[in-house]
């Protein structure tokens, strides 16, 4: 029993929730291979050789690899599967967009964002927004999986001394063609992977003052920003700052939520922080239900003052 | 050109659904269902390629129980010209495998230039259904897409990335599916839902169509989410800072 997991990867270096699909791989009860599909990628795959508990690493190199198109990497794992009794991708919106295109080719269900390994074929994954958790069994033969990062502690970057064995790569597919991207540079840690998390919703009513309030608190915290469904809609952040069901799903040490009332949809995405605090003016937001520290207080006048006494 | 419109009947997004206390499954019964929110996005991004004159007839398609018909009409109502149900008994569950396979049974069948559906059901939360089509079809996929352009026998979608945004371009036909900022669905006018009744809608079996829709993950027990207890709520800031530092500890 093997497991192989998908690498999330830039090309040079592995992203973070990869090291907690390793976890997750490895809680499957086998040895985990990782695939790292890219091209000039063999610092990736130098990096990926590193991750405590990785046995060996596959490294295929191909311009189709370059930007991670979904037609491409799929025929590249359907070469490997068979060797494999899971198949694990982090639930990015990289990974959603290539599971299930594998799990459907070979014929088998995939098992969406799981939080927890039963054991080999049992699996928990959270279903209407949080509001519940499955427990379902897997009879196929080869398990598809998507892991929810919050679910499983990241397997350490270093310590590990896998091989790296390179495979020869599938030609790229000619039925899509990658253009562009426009990737937000900034200096903050990424959404996901942040330890504070500052998040701020309609209450702040534009978007030059959703800058001039959260900024400045994320910059003296080191904090991302986050922001609700309702503030993305309403044009104050950019889309892939929106955390909830179907934006993303967050577990930072500190989760501060400003001027946001707490949708159910929203609490589904941010309730696994360790420690929640609510700022709001009205005293019957839901939020408060999740929240540890609940300020019941205007985030204009709140927030700065916040900002000072760090 | 065809756009199929896949669409799914799920509780209401404002429900908060409890847990049955046999712990088979969510209570259902008696609440609100609609149209999952994406599925609407997908029936009026069609209807909006179909307003620009890009495409000449949209049908929706929905896999369930014999009340997904209101499901249908609704999405008639937004401007879908026919519809067709794949009826499967109540007590099935149906998994996006089984979808995606009655579903590419009927692009062999329709041959649309386009299929687009909802990234995610709000119920399930799976987010497989447009991928799985994609690749029983051999068709390119477009996935979590925020704009959609149609320039002959290519299109042109920006998705929405970790971080951003991406854009591919696509030969037709081709599989998208719809993230939450690619449109605003119009509201649905009493005149169009009296016109969505006059619209065709065909029944067909899984039967018909040859798909084996039995599921393939057994789930074997559904429980409430552990409950995180409120906390306390503090009178100032500089008490919500002492808290943070020397109780919580996390700044």
């Amino acid at each position: 029993m093997t497991a192989l997991v998908i690498a999330e990867h830039d090309n040079t270096s592995i992203k973070g929730a990869t090291l907690n699909t390793v976890t997750a791989a490895a809680a499957c009860g086998g040895d985990v291979h990782v695939l790292v599909a890219g091209h000039h990628a063999g610092a990736a795959a130098a990096a990926a050789a590193q991750i405590a508990g990785v046995a060996k690493v596959l490294h295929a190199d191909g311009e189709g690899f370059a930007h991670g198109l979904a037609e491409n990497i799929t025929a590249q794992i359907l070469t490997l599967a068979a060797s494999y009794s899971h198949i694990l991708l982090p639930a990015t919106a990289s990974g959603k967009n290539i599971g299930p295109r594998v799990a459907a080719r070979l014929d088998v269900a995939q098992i969406s964002e799981i939080t927890k390994v039963e054991s080999a074929d049992t699996f928990e994954r959270p279903i209407y927004a949080g509001n519940a958790i499955a427990t379902v069994q897997s009879a196929d033969a080869v398990k598809v999986i998507t892991v929810r990062t919050t679910g499983f502690d990241a397997a350490a970057a270093t310590g590990g001394s896998a091989t790296v064995e390179t495979v020869a790569a599938v030609a790229a597919s000619a039925k899509t063609t990658y253009l562009g991207s426009e990737i937000a540079k900034s200096d903050r840690p990424e959404l996901t992977a942040a330890k504070i998390i500052v998040s701020g919703g309609r209450a702040l009513g534009s978007s030059e003052k959703f800058n001039e309030v959260m900024t400045p608190l994320a910059d003296k915290l080191g904090a991302a920003i986050g922001a609700s469904r309702a503030a993305v809609d309403a044009g104050y952040a950019a889309n892939d700052l929106q955390v909830g069901q179907t934006g993303k799903i967050v577990a930072p040490q500190l989760y501060i939520a400003a001027g946001i009332s707490g949708a159910i949809q929203h609490l589904a995405g941010m309730k696994d922080s360790k420690v929640i605090v609510a700022i709001n003016k009205d005293p019957e937001a839901p939020i408060f239900s999740v929240a540890d520290y609940g300020l019941e207080a205007d985030l204009f006048t709140a927030v700065p003052e916040l900002v000072k006494a760090l | 050109m065809k756009i199929l419109v896949p669409v799914k009947r799920v509780v209401d997004y404002n429900v908060k659904v409890r847990v049955k206390s046999d712990n088979t499954g969510v209570d259902i019964a008696n609440v609100k269902m609609s149209m999952n929110p994406f599925d609407e996005i997908a029936v009026e991004e069609a209807v909006r390629l179909k307003e620009k004159g890009v495409a000449t007839e949209i049908i929706a398609v929905s896999c369930g129980v014999t009340q997904c018909q209101e499901t249908l009409r609704t999405a008639m109502a937004i401007g879908a010209d026919r519809a067709i149900l794949v009826e499967t008994p109540a007590d099935l569950e149906l998994q996006p495998l089984a979808v995606a396979k009655l579903i590419k049974a009927l692009i062999d069948k329709e041959q649309p230039g386009l299929v687009i559906l909802g990234k995610q059901a709000i119920d399930d939360d799976a987010n497989q259904t447009g991928q799985m089509l994609a690749a029983l079809a051999d068709l390119p996929q477009a996935t979590f897409a925020s704009k959609v352009e149609l320039a002959g026998d290519k299109a042109k979608v920006t998705r929405e990335v970790d971080g951003g945004l991406e854009t591919l371009e696509v030969s037709l036909p081709a599989i998208i599916t719809t993230d939450l900022r690619l449109n605003e669905p119009r509201y649905v006018t009493l005149p169009n839902i009296m016109k969505a009744k006059k619209k065709p809608l065909e029944t067909v079996k899984p039967e018909d169509l040859g798909v084996d829709v039995s599921p393939r993950l057994k789930t074997l027990k559904v429980c409430e989410p552990p409950k995180r207890g409120a906390g306390i709520k503090v009178p100032d800031v500089a008490t919500l800072v002492d808290k943070l530092k020397n109780e919580a500890k996390v700044i």
